[in-house]
């Protein structure tokens, strides 16, 4: 089997059982809601700078429903040995980790098509900028959430603490990114700023860090 | 494999330099720089502050470098370099961190600006603090230092995006400060004086560093011993 169509396999494995089961899913996307909704108690955008501020909004939602996404994603292959399972299989270690950030950054991207439309209803929103544009800013603000969520992910599932210790990894980390696709969402929003460089920032990262991951993957979960 | 049980002697000659060039620091700063015409004598502060930070920035470089080494070479050595790098250069961040916002209160007239270096270096001190974090949470597993070694790489390659990505933001929203930028010439007394104090601060860092990385290397010790006292044990009782 080639590598992609390894990759794959668990993709499709990962979706079939979320689909099954819906642990993970509902959980995610009801807390994603109520983050939104308790923010719109907070403050009701009403000039450009309180619309740049909604971007972040929507990220800081967008981030609490990753952590959850995140921290399920190897958890759940814990019952039966389902991780020494796959691991025992001809399945190259990377090709595991390619399948399972396809299938995160599926289920992130499935909250966004949920979350991007109530966030413009409850913050009386439109994108005035480039909305294909920004739709790029979203898959590689994912991508590059998800390519280093899920290293610390396969990492820490063993650790006591793993839900806390997951963000204070993944939250450092992810500083240029998130700055990179708030500021690439206020300017869609607002019609006006440069995505372009925004764009630029979140490729290089995608690409340092996917690399990085890669690499080290292999090495970090030979003994967990 | 069993360290020395009392600390070497260098060491004790390191401590008593160490002190002499802390003490050549203080006269450097407090005395034999002239005062700064504009900021006054507050700006005395900028020779401890930059040192810290040149400080922390080679503790970190040596960490990123021991946990490359680790993760070829898995001997445990290399663990305790970097975690002991790490440790330290955290506390001279912080010193960093610290006398900052002391001297940007007076001069600037705001404790806190999201300034490319500021926000960056604060970003760092972050990722440092995590890589510690992960070391205590993860201290029973037995891949810990791997793991550790592999957020050391992570941290210390984003350290230049995060700047990076930093100076674009601020470029987009003008700050308050206009005076940020560094004047072009110092004084050479001003310029010895910060030389003094970051040759100081660096011996201070090796006298704490080598102290740290000998207690890490005690602990490994320690826990290999009692291992083996409890495989004795175990083969007794049978």
């Amino acid at each position: 089997m080639s590598y992609w169509t390894t990759a794959m396999r668990i993709v499709a494995k990962d979706l079939l059982s979320e689909a099954r089961t819906r642990e993970m899913t509902n959980a995610m996307l009801f807390f994603a809601l109520l983050v939104l909704v308790l923010f719109s108690f907070s403050f009701q955008p009403a000039s450009d700078e309180e619309r740049r501020l909604a971007s972040g909004v929507l990220w800081i939602a967008f981030l609490f429903a990753g952590m959850g996404v995140l921290d399920r994603s190897f958890w759940r292959e814990r019952v039966n040995d389902c991780l020494d399972a796959l691991r025992l299989t001809p399945a190259s270690a990377s090709a595991l980790f390619v399948g399972k950030c396809v299938a995160n950054a599926l289920f992130l991207l499935l909250a966004a098509v949920i979350l991007v439309p109530l966030f413009l209803v409850f913050f009386d929103l439109s994108f005035r900028g480039d909305v294909r544009a920004w739709l790029l800013v979203l898959v590689l603000g994912t991508w590059g959430l998800v390519v280093n969520g899920t290293f610390f992910a396969a990492m820490t599932t063993n650790v006591r603490s793993r839900e806390l210790l997951l963000p204070l990894l993944l939250l450092p980390i992810s500083v240029p990114a998130l700055v990179a696709v708030v500021e690439a969402t206020a300017a869609a929003l607002l019609g006006e700023g440069a995505m372009r460089v925004w764009i630029q920032v979140l490729i290089a990262f995608d690409v340092i860090y996917t690399t990085l991951a890669l690499l080290l993957f292999e090495t970090v979960v030979e003994g967990t | 494999m069993r360290t020395e049980r009392a600390l070497p002697r260098w060491w004790f000659g390191l401590v008593g330099l160490t002190a002499v060039a802390l003490v050549l620091g203080v006269l450097h700063a407090l005395w034999f720089a002239p005062t700064e015409r504009t900021m006054g004598t507050v700006q005395r502060i900028f020779y401890y502050h930059v040192s810290s930070a040149w400080t922390a920035f080679v503790a970190f470089f040596i960490n990123f470098l021991a946990c490359v080494a680790y993760l070829k070479a898995r001997h445990p050595k290399w663990d305790a370099v970097a975690v002991s790098a790490a440790e330290v250069g955290v506390v001279f961040g912080t010193v960093n961190l610290i006398t900052g916002p002391i001297w940007a209160k007076p001069v600037w007239g705001i404790w806190w600006t999201w300034d490319a270096r500021l926000t960056s270096t604060l970003v760092m001190w972050l990722l440092y603090v995590s890589y510690l974090l992960l070391r205590q949470f993860a201290a029973e597993q037995p891949s810990q230092r791997i793991w550790a070694a592999a957020f050391g790489i992570f941290a210390f390659v984003d350290v230049p995006i995060v700047y990076l990505s930093i100076r674009l933001w601020r470029t987009q929203h003008p700050g308050p400060v206009i005076a940020g930028g560094e004047q072009s010439g110092i004084d050479p007394r001003m310029f010895l004086a910060l030389h003094v104090c970051f040759l100081a601060f660096l011996l201070l860092f090796v006298v704490l560093f080598s102290w740290r990385y000998r207690l890490e290397r005690q602990r490994a010790e320690l826990a290999e011993l009692r291992a083996r006292l409890h495989r004795l044990h175990l083969e007794r009782s049978v």
